[in-house]
């Protein structure tokens, strides 16, 4: 294994892992309570699969009634909760520890409430991010974060990340569209912040809730907006000589005054792998490729494209492809969203998250490849350039035993690339397990204390998901003081 | 209030708040001074103003991002922004003539008040273009959280918390925000006529057409007829289409027309600035209620009390005005609160008081969360400023400082 270690499991849970098992099927009941080795492994890692560790049981409650039962009985427990919505976290945000219980939130997912005259949809949490726009797209409505892995994460997953997608850029991440929560503390009080209406009577708790990582509690239910869709998108195909040259694009087309809805950016290994693997028609001589995608009436596409391309003319572009049909828009988007797929094709991958000013994105791939070169292995980019959210995707033979390791230190030096240039460790994915020991690089303690401090409020035990997000030797304290076993 | 200091940095506020932790003694922090009616009253022991930290400090205009110190004009971030085709998309709003006060809105007291203005259904409210903020804390700790890129989830969103926590869990020294292009043309048609359960269907026609509003506003009969506004932007050539197709698609609620440019800047100003209730004897309220409730809440007050009203955020702003005639007859402004509480009962939202006829006629500004939700912002507050000595009671009228 690697340098990410989590604390060693609390041994009186592990020598009363029976009887804890029986306390948890007498109080909750054998329909809910997962506890046979050969099902709990089913939840021994999340999307970060290098790191496995079954936990000592798994509860799936139907109702938020069960969810506070079962979060109440592990705080008089002192059991340590690990909150699960899909299980697709990239960061290991849903990765267990041998002496915790998962919670999981897949039997929540009914639809509670549709209200188009509000533009809200109430959901249980654990209904799926595409599920919410497939619930409104007949009346022609969507939700609008659209992670990668839209058609399995879970809502619940999406506001403890605070996930984001393609589209925000126009459309904001979870946070912004997140109207309301019911969610269950973990002594198994239930309560309600936000709803339909916009903006708090209060401190606005629903904000510092959304992306802490399931580390406040429970979301059993939330209160989303749904947008009208636009009357038509578009997308144009753009290909440059250089990745410096697709970044200064990038920056004039925002400066012109136009928002395109997406605009997405392949390097020149991505390129390759993704065209060898899909077969979209992307040419393979340019260094960096832009999708630019606008939206509106069709008068209003052709008018922000021919902006574009007026734009994109005077950077001498090698491709300048618009789409012309259904057809030609799936093919320019099918090479970008097989792009993780054509990666695995090749190699394994390390799919890293950091954000950077846009301003800094020649400078940043240039670094990145100098150190590629250091490390001896290859990176292919992929990444959200309106934002400046990079995803840079570290290529490594997992049976190669020092390859992870170097991969690690790889992802590492980038991240703390992205924070020198005045950017972030993570703009979509969270911290979890995997950049939890960065930390120190972005923040003082003073930053950290009071972060932690808001969670010393929603959880003073500190059972929630207790070893993520933070340096563990900075939450020690507070992990052995408050995280007291009491006997089943 | 004689007693106020103007530190010239961070750490000058710093060593002021870290002193006044130790000594117990209370700050009542002050922007430009423009808002300080908001919330209840604060009675602290000196002020703090933060007018000398000012100064744009970052502006990228192709990464879509401003950096400024908290006590810089607003007027000066909109000018620089302007020069540059951009804005604040949460369009904050100028409550002078509101509030009756005097000197300069500053930034950070928009961000201390989350102030939003029409835009917010539709572009966000100023906590979702907010992207990184600097602030002292109340032990004199200089702390940071968020930063200058626009995508960014590590650790808490604590900048969320800041935004509109009227200055009780911090000192904000410096804010980033998120900003976007300017619209080539932005224009407004009015639908006149419809009573308010008619208006509010037409309302929400136009929010849920794909014609993306970034306006709706509904001013009930005055000495004017009743106008349903829908404010449309876009691009020069292309702003007809959507105009055109709007004015279809409302014609069966009222008369339509247009407004010219001049009338369409104003009217929008006067919506954002809530003109119609400023320099007139009596109270003001925003009540922000789920669209879809609106109707049925406007329906329960208006039988209660004699109150005049305008709609903003497609029916999800109310804002309430009673005048002293009003007032007197229904228990003050404490009493225009409870009813107006009571007529959220069963349907969510709240109500806030944002200027009281009579200054000692302020029970709880904002309206009390459920018990389980105030025993956490209790317990936040706790954390940020122990002593409780950042603007004591602005927020909770419970929690001013004894003696």
């Amino acid at each position: 294994m690697s340098d990410i270690s989590m604390p060693i499991p609390n041994v009186h849970i592990m020598n009363e892992r029976s009887q804890i098992i029986d306390r948890l099927l007498s109080e909750l009941g054998e329909e809910i309570v997962i506890h046979d080795e050969a099902e709990t492994i089913a939840y021994e890692c999340d999307g970060l699969a290098a790191y496995r560790c079954p936990p000592l049981a798994v509860v799936l409650p139907r109702s938020t009634e069960e969810v506070s039962r079962t979060l109440k009985l592990c705080s008089e427990l002192g059991l340590p909760v690990i909150p699960r919505g899909s299980g697709t976290s990239l960061s290991g945000g849903a990765l267990p520890t041998a002496d915790s219980i998962v919670i999981g939130v897949s039997r929540l997912n009914e639809v509670l409430d549709i209200d188009y005259d509000s533009r809200t949809i109430t959901v249980q949490s654990g209904i799926t991010n595409l599920g919410v726009s497939g619930e409104v797209s007949g009346n022609d409505f969507f939700y609008a974060p659209d992670p990668s892995s839209q058609l399995a994460c879970a809502i619940a997953g999406n506001i403890g990340m605070n996930s984001g997608g393609a589209h925000c850029l126009k459309y904001g991440v979870t946070t912004n569209n997140l109207l309301g929560v019911k969610m269950v503390l973990m002594n198994g009080d239930i309560i309600e912040i936000g709803g339909g209406h916009l903006d708090p009577a209060g401190y606005d708790l629903l904000g510092v809730i959304c992306g802490s990582e399931g580390q406040f509690g429970m979301v059993t239910e939330a209160t989303l907006k749904i947008l009208r869709k636009p009357e038509g998108a578009r997308p144009i195909l753009l290909g440059f000589d250089s990745s410096e040259v697709a970044g200064a694009c990038v920056s004039d087309i925002i400066r012109a005054g136009v928002l395109p809805v997406a605009m997405e950016f392949m390097d020149g290994p991505a390129i390759i792998a993704c065209e060898r693997f899909a077969k979209a028609g992307y040419p393979t001589d340019v260094d960096a490729l832009l999708i630019v995608e606008v939206e509106g009436s069709p008068g209003e596409i052709d008018e922000q494209l021919t902006k574009i391309k007026e734009i994109c003319q005077r950077h001498d572009p090698a491709v300048m492809r618009e789409s012309e049909s259904a057809a030609q828009s799936d093919a320019i988007w099918k090479g970008r969203k097989a792009a993780f797929g054509a990666m695995g094709q090749i190699a394994d991958y390390m799919c890293m998250d950091g954000t950077i000013p846009t301003s800094q994105l020649p400078f940043v791939l240039g670094r990145m490849q100098e150190m590629a070169k250091h490390y001896g292995l290859e990176v292919a980019n992929v990444f959200h350039a309106g934002d400046g959210n990079l995803h840079p995707l570290i290529l490594y033979n997992a049976n190669i035993p020092s390859d992870l390791e170097k991969c690690e230190a790889f992802g590492a030096d980038i991240l703390k690339l992205c924070v020198e240039v005045g950017g972030c460790l993570t703009g979509e994915h969270g911290v979890g397990i995997e950049k939890r020991d960065l930390m120190v690089y972005q923040f003082n303690e003073i930053d950290m204390e009071m972060q932690l401090r808001v969670k010393d409020v929603f959880d003073p035990q500190w059972l929630l998901n207790p070893a993520k997000v933070f340096p563990i030797d900075i939450t020690h304290a507070r992990r052995n003081n408050n995280h007291q076993y009491k006997a089943a | 209030m004689s007693n106020i200091q103007y530190p010239n940095s961070e750490e000058e506020i710093a060593e002021i708040v870290g002193k006044a932790n130790a000594d117990a003694t209370t700050i009542e922090i002050v922007g430009g001074g423009t808002r300080l009616g908001l919330g209840n009253p604060v009675n602290a022991d000196m002020q703090l103003s933060t007018s000398k930290l000012s100064g744009i400090t970052l502006y990228e205009p192709g990464a879509l991002t401003i950096v400024a110190k908290a006590g810089t004009p607003l007027v000066e971030i909109e000018k620089a922004l302007a020069k540059e085709g951009q804005h604040l998309p949460f369009e904050p709003a100028d409550y002078r003539p509101l509030m009756g006060s005097k000197g300069e809105p500053t930034i950070g007291g928009v961000v201390a008040c989350g102030i939003s203005g029409p835009k917010r259904f539709q572009g966000g409210a100023c906590r979702d273009c907010l992207i990184g903020v600097r602030f002292i804390n109340g032990t004199g700790d200089i702390v940071k959280n968020g930063g200058r890129v626009m995508k960014n989830v590590t650790g808490y969103d604590l900048v969320k918390l800041l935004a509109g926590s009227f200055g009780t869990l911090g000192i904000l020294s410096e804010v980033s925000f998120k900003v976007l292009p300017l619209a080539e043309k932005t224009t407004t048609i009015v639908v006149e006529g419809p009573a308010h359960s008619e208006a509010i269907a037409a309302l929400s026609k136009a929010a849920t057409s794909p014609f993306d509003p970034t306006g709706l506003a509904y001013l009930p009969a005055d000495d004017k007829a009743a106008r349903v506004l829908i404010r449309l932007e876009g691009f020069s050539n292309q702003l007809e289409y959507r105009a055109e197709r709007v004015s279809e698609l409302l014609q069966s609620f009222g008369t339509i027309s247009r407004l010219d440019d001049k009338q369409h800047l104003d009217i929008w100003q006067q919506v954002r600035e809530c003109s119609k209730f400023a320099g007139r004897a009596g109270s003001v309220w925003r009540v922000s209620v789920k669209p879809g409730d609106a109707d049925g809440f406007l329906n329960r007050i208006l039988n209660e009390a004699e109150l005049e009203y305008f709609l903003d955020w497609a029916g999800g702003l109310i804002w309430v005005f009673a005048c002293d005639e009003t007032l007197g007859a229904n228990g003050g402004s404490a009493g225009v609160t409870t009813i107006l509480r009571n007529g959220l009962s069963g349907i969510g939202g709240h109500v806030t008081l944002v200027r009281a006829s009579d200054k000692d006629d302020v029970a709880n500004s904002f309206q009390p969360e459920a018990p389980g939700v105030a025993a956490l912002s209790a317990a936040i507050k706790q954390q940020f400023d122990p002593a409780n000595i950042l603007n004591p009671g602005r927020m909770n009228a419970s929690q001013v400082k004894a003696g």
